[in-house]
C-alpha cells in the first residue's frame, strides 16, 4: 500500500496551536526542502526517471516487438534484461515502457490535482450548500475502491482505449484525496489573521486567493500532485497488467502481464519481472521520499533538526522528550 | 450517536452512488457486446434471464431513462444481478457467494495483521526518534511502493518455484473435498500463506509511516510533557499517552487505506489464482463478461462501505470527543 | 551578613544555561541563571514572551522539549526532611521520576492540550498516585480523587468527564488539582491564569493562596503580567532576554523598581484608584535571541540607555541603593555613579512623594 499522508488532515487542525519552537537561522523556505536528505534523494530519483522516459525510446537496441531467435535467455551483453519466451529484447521492452509509464502518470496526477485544487478552494471558500456537495461528492469517490471502479470503467471501454483515456479514468477516481486535503488546509487559512486583515482592506475575493490563499497552499498542493501521481503509476501499472488498455502498447505493467501469462516464473525467467517491478517500486519511493520530505517541510514538528544529533551521540547524551539532555560537567562545576 | 448516524447515512449515500455508476456506465459508453452475446447464447437463457439483462443494460430502448432506473432498482433488491457469460448459466450471484468468502478470510486477516504490525512498529519508531529508526525510513517507502502484484510475483517466485515451501497457485489443492473439514482448512491455510504475506508486507510499510508520523506529532503535545512531568515510566507515557492518541487518524484513515489494500487484494488473487473475488474479476474482464463485472464492484463496494462503518465504530469507540452530545 | 537567601533554600538554580539547538544554530535561550526558592515562599517570575521564564523552570526540571538542551549549570532541590540534596541534573531517570510529582509538581496551563483528550479526569488524577503510591487500593486513589476536585471546587460528578466537556476554568482547576495529588513541597505554575478571564484569575488565584496556607508548599509563578505578583508574590524575579534583570521582594520592587525595564512593566497597566496617569507602556519588541547586540539587551528600548549600556552586560549585583542582596538589579545606571539614577528609579526617600 503506498504510503498516504492520512494524517495530514490532524496536522492542519492543530496548526494554530503552535508552540514556541526556534527555528534555526532564518533561510529561504525551499531550502530546508532541498537539504532534507528524504527529498534530495527523491527529487534525484524522479528527474533520473523522468530522463528515461523522454531518452528511453530513442535509444532502445531493438524494437520491442520485434521477434528474435534468442529465446528466454538471461541477461547479457547483447539483451541487457534478457529475452521474453518470443525472444523479444526485454530491455528495449522496458525503455520504451517508461515513456508511457511517465506520460500518464504525470498527465492523471496534473489532471487530478487541478480538479482536487478547484474543487478543493471552491468548497471552503464558498460555504454553503456547494461546499456539502462537494465534499460529499469527494468523500464519496474516495471511499469507492478505486481500483475496483477503475477496472470497470476501463473494462467498458473497447480496446482499453489508448492513454489518455487510461489517464483520464486514473484522474477521475483519484482527485478526491487532494481536494479534502486542500479543503481543510483552505478553510484553516481562511480563518488566519492575515486573509483577514487582507479582505479588511477591501481585498475582492480572487486577489484573495491568488495571492494570500495560494501561495500557502503550495506545499500541500505539491505532496498531493506527488501522490497522485504514485497511485496513477500504479493504477495504471495494474490495469496494464490485467490486461485492460492496450496490449501492443508498451508499459511496464504490459511486460509483466506477459511475462505472467507465459509462465515466465514457473522458468525461472526471472529477468523478465524482476526490472519491471523493481522499476516500480525505485520510482515509488522516490515518489514517497518527496512526500515525506514535504510532509517534514509543512510540519515541522518533523524536522530532525535543531539538534547536532552526531555531536549530542559523541558526548553519550541522548535528547529525549520529557528528559531534556544535559551536557555533561567539563571538570568541577 | 449522532456521529454514527451521520457516517451511515453517508454510506447510504455512497452506496446509492456506487449502484448509479453502475447503471450508467454501459449506457454511456461505446460498444454493444451483451447484444452479441445474447445471440450467440440465444435459445439457452430463459425468458426471465433475457430480461433481467435487458433490464441491467438497458437494451430495451423503449423505456426511458428514468424507468430503466426504477427497473434497475427492483431488479437489484430482489438480487438479481444477472447471468455470468463466463460462468454461463450461472447466476452472477451465485459466482459472487461462491468466491466472496475466500476473498473475505483473505483481506481479513491480512489487514488485520498488517495493521497491528504497522502500527506497533510505527509506535516504536516514533517513540524512539533519531538514530536507526530514522534510517528505516526510506526502507519501508520502499516496500510500500512495491506495486502488489509484483511483490506477488517475486514471492512465487522465491518460496514457491524456487524453494518450494509453499503452493504458487490455487486455495486450496484440489485432491481435497471442499467442506468443513480438517484437510480442507489446512489446506486452505497453507495456500493463503504466501498471499496472505504479500498483503501484509505491502501494507505494513504503509502503517508504520502514518503512525511514526503521528506519534512524532503527539509526543510534542502537551499532555505528553505532562505526563513525563508526573514522573510516569516511558513505557506508560508513550503507550497510554501518546500512541494511544496517535492511532486515531491511522483508524479514521482507514477508509483510503482500505480502498487501496482491496485493490491490491485483487491483484494478488489474480497472480495467485486465488479463487476470490480478484481472481474471479480477473476471469471477468477477460471474457468482457459485464454483468459480473458490475456485480463484482457492487459487491466490493458495499464490503468496503461496511467495513468502513465498523472502522468508523471503533473509531467513536476510541475518541470520546466524538461521543459528546455537546 | 543577613543575607534573605540563605533562609532556607528548597530550590537552588546555579548558572543554568539552556539553548535551543547545537553547533551552528545554537540559541542560547538562558545566560547563567542563579535563582533560589526558599522554603514556603511564593517566587513570582515575570517577563515578556521569549524572555524565557518558562525555559527557565522547564530546563530546572528537564522538561524542556527537544530541541531545548542544558549546556551548564546545576540544579539542587532539598528535600524537607533535611536529608542530601539532589542534583537534577545529573541524578538517572529514575531517581528523576520519582522526585517528579512527589516532590516538584507542575501546574501547566489549562490548555485544551494539557490533558489527554482519551482519559477521564478520574484517570488523569490517578495515575500519578498509582504510580507513586503504588500500595494504594484503588478505592483509596478514587477517594482522594476526590477530596482533590473537592479541594479546587469542582463537582464530583467530572470525574468522569473527559477535558472536552469541562470549561476553560475547570480544566485549569483540574490541573492544580492534579499537582496537590501527592502533597509536593515544590509547586511551579506556568502562567495558570493567563488564558482565563478576569474574574476567573481573581477565583483561581484565592484558590492557590488558601491552598498555600493549607497544605504550605513553595511556589514559583510564572507569568507576563506583573501585577498578579505585587499581591501574590513573596519574591520577584523579573526576567529579560534569557537573563534575571532584577530581582528582590515584591513590594520593594513594586514601590521602588530599580531596572528601567521593571518600572516599564509596572507602569503598563493603570491602577484602578489613584490619579489617572498616562500610560507608558515599553516601545519595540523584544530581541532576536539569535542576534543579540553586545552589551545590555534591553539598550535599544530603554529611554535612560548610556554610552556603558552598548558595551558589555551589566552584572546583577546589589546597587548603592540596597547593598544587601535581597534585592539586586543588573543594570549600569546603578552600578556606576548613584548619580546617574534617574528619579524615576531612585528609592522612594529621593523620590519624596508616594
Amino acid at each position: 500500500m503506498t504510503y498516504i499522508a492520512s494524517d495530514t488532515e490532524a496536522m492542519l487542525e492543530g496548526d494554530d496551536n503552535e508552540r514556541a519552537f526556534v527555528e534555526t537561522k532564518r533561510q529561504h523556505p525551499l531550502s530546508g526542502f532541498w537539504r532534507t536528505p528524504k527529498s534530495r534523494v527523491g527529487l534525484i530519483i524522479f528527474a533520473a526517471f523522468v530522463l528515461l522516459a523522454i531518452v528511453g525510446p530513442m535509444v532502445a537496441p531493438f524494437n520491442p516487438n520485434a521477434l528474435t531467435d534468442d529465446l528466454l535467455q538471461p541477461p547479457s551483453l547483447k539483451h541487457i534484461f534478457g529475452t521474453t519466451l518470443t525472444g523479444q529484447d526485454v530491455f528495449s521492452q522496458f525503455l520504451v515502457g517508461a515513456r508511457s509509464v511517465m506520460v500518464v502518470g504525470l498527465i492523471a496526477g496534473t489532471v487530478a490535482t487541478l480538479l482536487g485544487v478547484i474543487v478543493g478552494i471552491n468548497a471552503a471558500l464558498f460555504p454553503g450548500f456547494a461546499d456539502e456537495f462537494l465534499s460529499a461528492l469527494a468523500n464519496v469517490f474516495l471511499v469507492i475502491p478505486a481500483l475496483p471502479l477503475i477496472i470497470l470503467i476501463a473494462g467498458f471501454i473497447p480496446n482499453g482505449g489508448g492513454w489518455i483515456t487510461v489517464s483520464l479514468v486514473i484522474s477521475v477516481t483519484g482527485w478526491a484525496w487532494g481536494s479534502r486535503v486542500i479543503r481543510a488546509q483552505t478553510l484553516s487559512l481562511r480563518n488566519r489573521d492575515f486573509v483577514q486583515a487582507a479582505r479588511a482592506t477591501g481585498k475582492s475575493t480572487s486577489s484573495l486567493i491568488v495571492f494570500e490563499i495560494f501561495p500557502n497552499l503550495v506545499p500541500i498542493i505539491a505532496g498531493g500532485f506527488v501522490g497522485t501521481v504514485n497511485f496513477a503509476i500504479l493504477s495504471m501499472v495494474s490495469l496494464s497488467f490485467i490486461g485492460i488498455g492496450s496490449s501492443s502498447d508498451w508499459n511496464w505493467g504490459t511486460i509483466l502481464f506477459w511475462a505472467q501469462g507465459q509462465q515466465a516464473l514457473s522458468q525461472g525467467a526471472w529477468w523478465w519481472f524482476v526490472p519491471p517491478g523493481l522499476a516500480i517500486a525505485i520510482l515509488g519511493m522516490g515518489l514517497t521520499l518527496i512526500t515525506l520530505g514535504i510532509d517534514e517541510f509543512v510540519n515541522p514538528k518533523l524536522r530532525a533538526g535543531g539538534l547536532d544529533l552526531k555531536a549530542l551521540k559523541r558526548a553519550k547524551v541522548r535528547s529525549r522528550v520529557g528528559y531534556t539532555a544535559v551536557l555533561p560537567e567539563k571538570g568541577r562545576s | 450517536m449522532k456521529y454514527i448516524a451521520r457516517r451511515i447515512i453517508f454510506y447510504l449515500i455512497t452506496a446509492w452512488a456506487a449502484i448509479t455508476i453502475n447503471f450508467l456506465l454501459p449506457r454511456l459508453l461505446p460498444g454493444d457486446p451483451v447484444q452479441a452475446l445474447l445471440l450467440r447464447f440465444k435459445g439457452q437463457i430463459s425468458e426471465q434471464a433475457t430480461q433481467s439483462l435487458y433490464v441491467l443494460f438497458g437494451l430495451d430502448k423503449s423505456q426511458s431513462l428514468w424507468s430503466q432506473y426504477i427497473s434497475y432498482w427492483v431488479q437489484l433488491f430482489r438480487g438479481d444481478l444477472g447471468l455470468s457469460f463466463t460462468f454461463f448459466p450461472t447466476p452472477v450471484s451465485q459466482v459472487i457467494g461462491q468466491s466472496l468468502p475466500w476473498t473475505l478470510v483473505l483481506v481479513g486477516v491480512s489487514t488485520v495483521i498488517g495493521f497491528a504490525l504497522g502500527t506497533a512498529a510505527g509506535v516504536i519508531a516514533g517513540w524512539r526518534r533519531g538514530g536507526w529508526t530514522e534510517r528505516l525510513i526510506p526502507v519501508t517507502s520502499f516496500f510500500s511502493s512495491i506495486p502488489y502484484f509484483w511483490l506477488a510475483l517475486l514471492l512465487i517466485s522465491i518460496f514457491a518455484v524456487n524453494l518450494h515451501w509453499f503452493s504458487d497457485a490455487g486455495g486450496y489443492d484440489i485432491l481435497t473435498d471442499p467442506g468443513w473439514n480438517l484437510d480442507f482448512i489446512l489446506s486452505a491455510a497453507y495456500h493463503g500463506i504466501l498471499p496472505a504475506l504479500t498483503i501484509v508486507i505491502s501494507s505494513f510499510a504503509g502503517w508504520m509511516l502514518g503512525m511514526r508520523n503521528m506519534m512524532v506529532t503527539v509526543t510534542s503535545e502537551d499532555y505528553v510533557v505532562v505526563a513525563h512531568a508526573k514522573g510516569l515510566s516511558e513505557r506508560t507515557v508513550n503507550f497510554a499517552y501518546a500512541a494511544r492518541n496517535a492511532i486515531l487518524p491511522s483508524v479514521s484513515g482507514f477508509a483510503l487505506s482500505l480502498g487501496f489494500i482491496v485493490g491490491g487484494t485483487l491483484l494478488t488473487e489474480m497472480v495467485f489464482s486465488y479463487p476470490g473475488i480478484g481472481y474471479t474479476m480477473f476471469q471477468a474482464v477477460q471474457a468482457k463478461d459485464y454483468p459480473l463485472m458490475q456485480g463484482m464492484f457492487l459487491v466490493i463496494t458495499f464490503a468496503v462501505l461496511f467495513a468502513n462503518l465498523v472502522a468508523d465504530m471503533v473509531y467513536v469507540f476510541l475518541d470520546p470527543r466524538t461521543r459528546s452530545e455537546v | 551578613m543577613n543575607d534573605a537567601r540563605s533562609e532556607d533554600p528548597v530550590l537552588e538554580i546555579k548558572n543554568l544555561c539552556v539553548s535551543y539547538g547545537t553547533g551552528s544554530g545554537e540559541v542560547r535561550a538562558l545566560e547563567n541563571i542563579t535563582v533560589t526558592l526558599n522554603r514556603g515562599e511564593v517566587l513570582g517570575l515575570a517577563g515578556e514572551s521569549g524572555s524565557g521564564k518558562s525555559t527557565l523552570v522547564y530546563g530546572a526540571t528537564r522538561l524542556l522539549s527537544p530541541p531545548g538542551i542544558v549546556t551548564s549549570g546545576e540544579v539542587l532541590y532539598h528535600p524537607p526532611t533535611g536529608g542530601e540534596a539532589v542534583a537534577i541534573l545529573r541524578v538517572d531517570d529514575d531517581k528523576l521520576r520519582q522526585l517528579r510529582w512527589n516532590d516538584i509538581a507542575i501546574v501547566f496551563q489549562g490548555s485544551m492540550n494539557s490533558l489527554s483528550p482519551v482519559f477521564r479526569i478520574e484517570r488523569q488524577l490517578t495515575d500519578v498516585i498509582a504510580k507513586h503510591r503504588p500500595a494504594s487500593s484503588r478505592i483509596e486513589r478514587s477517594t482522594r480523587a476526590r477530596e482533590l476536585l473537592k479541594m479546587v471546587g469542582i463537582p464530583q460528578d467530572r470525574l468522569i468527564a473527559y477535558p472536552h466537556q469541562l470549561s476553560g476554568g475547570m480544566r485549569q482547576r483540574v490541573m492544580i488539582a492534579m499537582a496537590m495529588a501527592l502533597n509536593p513541597d515544590v509547586v511551579i505554575m506556568d502562567e495558570p491564569t493567563t488564558a482565563l478571564d478576569v474574574v476567573m484569575q481573581r477565583q483561581i488565584l484565592q484558590e492557590i493562596l488558601r491552598l498555600r496556607s493549607k497544605l504550605n508548599f513553595s511556589v514559583i509563578f510564572i507569568t507576563h503580567d506583573v501585577s498578579l505578583l505585587i499581591e501574590l508574590a513573596d519574591r520577584i524575579a523579573i526576567m529579560y532576554a534569557g537573563r534575571i534583570v532584577e530581582e528582590g521582594p515584591a513590594q520593594d520592587l513594586y514601590r521602588n523598581p530599580q531596572h528601567p525595564y521593571t518600572y516599564g512593566l509596572l507602569n503598563s497597566f493603570p491602577s484602578l484608584h489613584g490619579e489617572r496617569k498616562e500610560i507608558v507602556g515599553i516601545p519595540g519588541s523584544p530581541p532576536d535571541l539569535q542576534n543579540m547586540p553586545s552589551g545590555c539587551p534591553f539598550t535599544p528600548r530603554c529611554p535612560f540607555a548610556f554610552e556603558a549600556c552598548h558595551k558589555s552586560m551589566p552584572p546583577l549585583t546589589g546597587s548603592d541603593q540596597f547593598p544587601r542582596e535581597a534585592h539586586v538589579v543588573a543594570c549600569h545606571l546603578h552600578s556606576a555613579d548613584s548619580a546617574r539614577v534617574p528619579i524615576e528609579l531612585s528609592s522612594p526617600r529621593v523620590r519624596g512623594s508616594v
